[in-house]
């Protein structure tokens, strides 16, 4: 087999059952996102650029709504931290911990404490660190890793379900879906009454008023919140936005881009601790702003990448990921998205996830149901681009300095065209090389009829 | 701030970069009119059926007298539940003159005793479905996430017509929740199971006297 990306390579070795359960699931979210937003708005498409123009506005001036966001959660009597990278947060993280003998932490779905592996080194430190969404409980309880945004166990099929649950005693293998779910509800509602600490992400920071929205639908946010009494939330920078009222927009797009709900089913609106005579929920409340990586990304040619919100609209849509699943993208974010992002935030290890940006047909679909119309194509070129003019090669690429030169000598070119008529004599099907033999098992070489279009624009009759 | 000299440094250096990283022409606010934002049920004219409407589409049971209440609890072996204790002499009582057991005090040591629970709804979106909670008119967070049932009591004047207009609500609270049907989940092959962590059964009871007494405190 020739050479290939690591990319290409991880999806050639995909079994089977994996394939069609991701592509399965992808198809049915793409058409659930459809028919959500077109049944509900005549101009869906005005709805994702307006969405898109609010969130590059932010971006623009990060600095300036980050430094509202903050003021009004001081305010409020939220302590905000920042980290620059991940190390820092999670020590950050363990530290507030720490001070306050926090031991038993819960923990509701978060790309960004995916993106720093907050739950290994809490747990590496002694504490006990238990992620409450369903299918990232299961990817903890596997030591898996999640393979979409939304749907973190999109690779997995029941009966695999079922052999963790029996293995980790949760009951005798069952794999109807609602026992596994009843049995999961029951395990965790007793760790989040034990939990001392709940963390959290956040969908988006509102500047004006430093309300953090979180949206979940399962309800593990709120119940990760309600028993105890320390709530930290992690937060990327470019989570802000500017107004409550631009909320409109965004939770409007958000639930229908994810999953085709009009609303996630708990959206919750925190300023801050629980209020006074309120018996559950923190009576301390953290905000770590997080840049690792952001503050670069914004610098670069690519910062539109950062208006994302991880809806997983794009990862669904995408045929390449659609065969090769989310964790042949080797990180937190897979897809299109992933495509993108992963490369921009390791930085210095751009090397290591170059072939991302190549695994794409450039067909432009994720861009069309992007809510916050992210130009992904056009960055996965200027990618493609970094990675050449840094000298990074792709195995398994053609080599294409002959066909430039064939291509800039118009006389070497006619004359290849007329002689490559030749290719019509040759038995394809005879030719020994299993490439060539592989590729028309399932595609017919059409006839070869090169030079023809020259041949008519020399003799056409002009209008 | 918990005032380390490195998270200072840290704050300063990012707001440092951010600066110096916007753009030649930044993108200016867009101009927009709340009016695109709302969805086909957006322009509710009757708020109540409306909300009603869209509310049972997800789900949920939505009553105005005690009798479906309490039929659906029976049918569902839901019968030990906790009340707000505001709310005990207009639901609270009827359901424990049913012969039903109702508890205004909630124990957390007891979460799993309580069946349903009757808490205060602060609002409601029509357009959606949804009911909206506050930490200032909820009697316990927990009482309202971790029984099976969870009952909402909703006065019809609080609904709002659409989500922009929902959103103009906010007010001060420090902790508003919508809840747009029961808690749910497709995790496993994409099978939609309700009942996850918080509500398997999400009922709104509309009720328009909110001019409630002194509350009783029978418990079990
Ligand atoms: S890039 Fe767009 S479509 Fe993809 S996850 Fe982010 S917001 Fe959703």
């Amino acid at each position: 087999m020739s050479a290939r990306q690591p990319i290409d390579q991880f999806a050639a070795s995909l079994p089977g059952d994996r394939r069609s359960s991701v592509l399965g699931s992808c198809q049915a979210a793409t058409s659930k996102r459809l028919t959500a937003l077109a049944d509900d708005f005549a101009h869906a498409d005005d709805l994702r650029r307006l969405a898109a123009r609010i969130k590059q506005h932010t971006l623009d001036h990060l600095d300036t709504y980050l430094e509202a966001a903050t003021a009004r959660l001081e305010e409020q009597g939220v302590k905000v931290h920042f980290a620059s990278e991940a190390e820092e947060a999670r020590s950050l993280i363990h530290q507030i911990l720490a001070e306050r003998g926090a031991k038993r932490i819960v923990k509701a779905k978060s790309m960004v404490t995916e993106e720093i592996h907050l739950n290994d080194y809490l747990i590496d430190r002694g504490l006990e660190c238990l992620e409450t969404d369903l299918g990232e409980f299961i990817i903890q309880i596997d030591g898996d890793i999640p393979s979409h945004i939304i749907r973190p166990i999109t690779h997995k099929n029941r009966r695999e379900i079922a052999q963790s649950f029996e293995r980790e005693g949760l009951g005798a293998y069952n794999d109807d879906p609602e026992v596994i779910t009843r049995r999961a509800r029951v395990h965790l509602r007793d760790r989040y009454m034990k939990s001392q600490a709940g963390i959290t992400g956040a969908n988006f920071v509102c500047a004006d008023s430093g309300r953090i929205v979180l949206v979940t639908n399962e309800g593990n946010s709120r119940f990760s919140m309600a028993p105890n009494p320390l709530h930290i939330a992690v937060v990327g920078i470019e989570k802000i936005i500017p107004r409550d009222r631009d909320l409109g927009v965004f939770l409007n797009l958000l639930a229908r881009s994810a999953t085709g709900q009009r609303l996630t089913v708990y959206t919750e609106f925190l300023r801050g601790p629980k209020a006074p005579g309120q018996p559950s929920g923190p009576e301390e409340m953290h905000v770590v702003f997080l840049d690792n990586g952001r503050s670069r990304i914004l610098g670069s040619d690519c910062r539109e990448i950062l208006r994302c919100i991880r809806c997983g609209a794009c990862q669904n849509v995408c045929p390449v990921y659609r065969q090769a699943s989310g964790h042949a993208y080797r990180s937190t974010y897979g897809g299109p998205i992933g495509a993108v992002l992963t490369p921009l935030l390791a930085g210095d290890d751009f090397a290591a996830f170059a072939d991302l940006p190549k695994a794409s047909s450039l067909c432009g679909a994720c861009r069309e149901v992007c809510p916050v119309d992210i130009p992904i194509p056009d960055m996965l070129l200027k990618l493609r681009h970094q990675a050449h003019d840094a000298g990074i090669r792709s195995p398994g690429a053609p080599p294409m300095a002959p066909f430039a030169e064939l291509a800039t000598r118009p006389v070497i070119w006619r004359g290849a065209m007329t002689l490559s008529r030749a290719a019509n004599l040759v038995p394809t099907q005879l030719l020994p090389v299993p490439a060539l033999q592989s590729w028309l098992k399932l595609r017919t070489l059409p006839h070869w009829r090169g030079g023809e279009f020259r041949q008519w624009m020399a003799t056409r009759k002009k209008p | 701030m918990d005032g380390h000299p490195e998270e200072a440094m840290n704050r300063n250096d990012l707001f440092q970069k951010l600066r110096a990283s916007a753009p030649a022409s930044p993108e200016p606010y867009p101009d927009y009119d709340d009016a695109m934002l709302l969805s086909r049920t957006g322009h509710p004219t009757d708020l109540e059926a409306s909300f009603r409407q869209q509310f049972t589409s997800i789900n949920g049971y939505a009553f105005d007298s005690p009798g479906p209440l309490i039929s659906l609890l029976r049918a569902t072996a839901n019968t030990r539940g906790y009340c707000d204790p505001a709310l005990f002499p207009i639901l609270g009582q009827p359901l424990a003159d049913a012969g039903l057991e109702v508890s205004t005090l909630y124990h957390r040591s007891r979460y799993d005793d309580y069946q349903f629970g009757i808490t205060r709804a602060s609002g409601a979106i029509a357009e959606t479905g949804t009911l909206i909670l506050t930490d200032e008119q909820t009697s316990d967070r927990l009482a309202a996430l971790s029984p099976w049932v969870h009952v909402a009591v909703l006065d019809p004047a609080t609904i709002a017509p659409s989500i922009p207009e929902a959103i103009k609500r906010f007010g001060s609270s420090v902790n508003i929740i919508w809840v747009t049907g029961p808690s749910r989940t497709a995790d496993v092959e994409g099978i939609l199971i309700e009942g996850v962590h918080g509500p398997g059964v999400q009922v709104a009871y509309l009720s328009p006297v909110l001019s409630w007494t002194a509350p009783a405190s029978p418990s079990f």
